[in-house]
């Protein structure tokens, strides 16, 4: 909170201590603060389960592993091995994000033992059919929104910051997204997506976080509704590890020739 | 008392391989059922056919830097004895060095970036038997030395053992008329199959470019065809392989929804005039079409070949398609396409559809179409083989 405090200082100051902030100054410092309390864990892995319910309430499995680095000034790396369902075993999926230009993705088909570089240009498209676009599964980068300050609410006895945000990367499904950001922790624990046409097309919960190494927090379960066909998907994720020493090498195209 | 000794001696060279090895496995099993359009040019060859085959990958690893992967694949036919056959496609020993990678044993490597054909791709041996795209390979023994730099990956491949081709036999579609006869294969090298073949490769990607630079020094993977006569007086076709060097470039750029695609090679022979090949073109993806989940993909890709009609099918052709995948929970995906003779006008129409059933069962749909493919045409025998299967794997 001190790098905040002294910003909102040297901006107030002008102007009095009273006026503090313009809504969009106080959004990205809120979006600025969430960054920056999530910085230094260097890399992590977790295991994830995804259960896709279609409307009629019949649902399907996958379990992938996932392994990430985090790249200091720019997006992260990271590294998905699918092991549910059957047919798609083994293969992996890289990525290499970046904060406003486009990420470097490959894919791995074990069976052709082929890697594939493959086209990041779709962000609004459903990550492994499931209600979660890869765009909101991407290593999210203050920079990759403007933001606007709406107000306060509390849920279940906590006090929340409501924020706006507006994609500024090309092709996002998504006009705007209204974020609740838990004031003392400073996580996520609700998001709208509103899509092209400015109407509320996917709810996301975040339900459970636990602090990692007395800093990080990261929740259990996300639970996404899409609003619009019924369906939902629920990310459950176990086994976070923190600081295992991996590094860029681990996240390099050649590594996924021997991943298993 | 050598026994015990033989056996103490043998437990002390087993012991840190099999201390705590780490199993697991995945694999697959399918049938599928094959519909033929007309009746075969020859009436040796047969109508529809039933199949069934399983093809389970064993995984064990020893420790952080030792692993050994066995994958062995079988098949039965109902109509074509060629095409009930077995293969061990991987039996490799995956050791992890400081800054180097080392697999010996019997392998598979993909080179390339295209989508209609493969010119680059050419460690591997082709299982022409499994599917005449020419997708199916046999593992192939090598030792593979992988050296991953700041500036690229470095592949350098020994390869003491020649595969031949397997081609469908004489009740079998899809074939030559006449029939390939393997038994009376010949190599231009005097060391025949054990000829020692070298490959190398430099891949590496800048932004949004991924190429690889590549060299292959032995046994052509593709044979020649000599009309000879057969122990029973039959005229058949004896396969020749020669001995040749080949230089390879390939190329992908990704710009926006655009994927640009590139390969060339240049074949250099000890016996015969030397040729230029490459394909080239690209894959545009219209994105959230279908009720915002599906991906439309639009590919062309034309098709060059320096050699005449007789070196093969795709000397000046362009290849047009288009790849849809649902995006639904399950993974619906359909892929058709036309490669088109501009020269003679000869077509082949190809279709792939697959859809998951549950978790662990998939079936496919399966449909090729050859038409006006004219007599002096390398496709003029397959031109009555129409052909729809249908199939059901089961994933493991």
């Amino acid at each position: 909170m001190y790098k905040l405090t002294l910003l909102s200082l040297l901006i107030a100051l002008p102007f009095g201590l009273v006026q503090a902030q313009t809504p969009e100054e106080k959004g990205l410092a809120i979006a600025t603060e969430i960054d920056a309390r999530d910085q230094g864990w260097q890399d992590q892995t977790s295991n994830m389960q995804m259960i896709l319910t279609n409307r009629q309430g019949q649902s399907s499995t996958r379990k992938i592993r996932l392994s990430s680095l985090e790249v200091p000034g720019d997006g992260d790396k990271s590294i998905s091995i699918f092991d549910e369902p059957a047919d798609v075993k083994g293969t992996a999926f890289l990525s290499h994000t970046h904060a406003v230009k486009p990420d470097d993705q490959w894919l791995y088909l074990p069976a052709l033992k082929r890697v594939k570089r493959i086209s990041s240009s779709n962000k609004s498209g459903p990550f492994m059919g499931s209600e979660f676009a890869y765009e909101d599964i991407a290593s999210q980068e203050v920079a990759k929104y403007t933001y606007k300050y709406l107000g306060e609410e509390e849920i279940d006895g906590r006090k929340m910051f409501i924020n706006e945000l507006y994609p500024q990367y090309k092709k996002s499904g998504y006009t705007r997204q209204v974020a609740w950001v838990d004031q003392e922790r400073y996580v996520l624990l609700k998001v709208e997506f509103y899509d092209r046409k400015n109407t509320l097309l996917k709810t996301l919960n975040f339900v459970d976080y636990n602090q990692y190494l007395d800093k990080y927090w990261r929740p259990d379960e996300m639970h996404m509704v899409n609003h619009q066909t019924g369906k939902s998907s629920k990310l459950i994720w176990s086994d976070y590890t923190f600081q295992n020493g991996l590094s860029d090498s681990d996240f390099e195209r050649s590594i996924l020739q021997r991943l298993r | 008392m050598i026994v015990p000794k033989v056996i103490s001696l043998l437990a002390l060279l087993v012991y840190p391989i099999t201390a705590f090895p780490e199993f697991s496995y995945r694999g697959n099993a399918g049938l599928e059922l094959k519909y033929f359009t007309a009746d075969p040019i020859v009436a040796d060859q047969t109508g529809n056919t039933i199949s069934a085959s399983i093809e389970p990958e064993f995984y064990w690893s020893f420790n952080d830097a030792d692993s050994l992967a066995f994958t062995p694949f079988l098949r039965a036919d109902s109509a074509d004895d060629s095409r009930s056959h077995g293969d061990i496609r991987e039996l490799l020993w995956l050791h992890v060095g400081e800054g180097w990678e080392l697999r010996s044993g019997i392998g598979k490597v993909f080179w390339g970036v295209t989508e209609s054909i493969h010119l680059v791709d050419i460690v591997n041996q082709t299982d022409l038997v499994e599917n005449l795209d020419q997708e199916d390979k046999l593992g192939q023994p090598m030792f593979w030395l992988s050296v991953p730099k700041d500036w690229g990956t470095l592949d350098l491949f020994a390869l003491p053992y020649f595969r031949e081709r397997t081609f469908p036999g004489i009740e079998g579609r899809f074939r030559t008329i006449p029939v390939v006869d393997k038994s009376l294969t010949t190599y231009e090298s005097v060391d025949e199959e054990s000829h020692l073949d070298w490959a190398m490769r430099w891949s590496h990607y800048v932004g949004s470019l991924d190429f690889g630079i590549s060299a292959f020094d032995g046994t052509s993977r593709d044979p020649q065809f000599i009309p000879k006569m057969s122990d029973g007086g039959q005229i058949v076709l004896a396969p020749h392989y020669p001995q040749i060097r080949q230089y390879s470039v390939d190329i992908q750029s990704v710009l926006d929804a655009w994927l640009l695609k590139l390969e060339y090679i240049h074949r250099d022979f000890d016996s015969a005039d030397s040729y230029n090949a490459a394909v080239g073109g690209f894959e545009y993806t219209f994105g959230s079409i279908f009720d915002r989940r599906a991906d439309l993909g639009v590919i062309m890709e034309y098709l060059y070949d320096s050699r005449d009609e007789n070196g093969g099918p795709f000397q000046d052709d362009l290849f047009a398609g288009i790849r849809i995948a649902f995006n639904d929970i399950q993974s619906t995906e359909l892929l058709t396409g036309i490669i088109g003779d501009l020269h003679n006008g000869a077509r082949l129409f190809t279709l792939e559809a697959a859809r998951r059933l549950g978790d662990r069962w998939t079936m496919k749909l399966e449909a090729r179409a050859f038409s006006s493919i004219p007599d002096d045409d390398p496709l003029s025998s397959q031109r009555e083989d129409d052909y729809v299967q249908f199939s059901l794997e089961y994933f493991f």
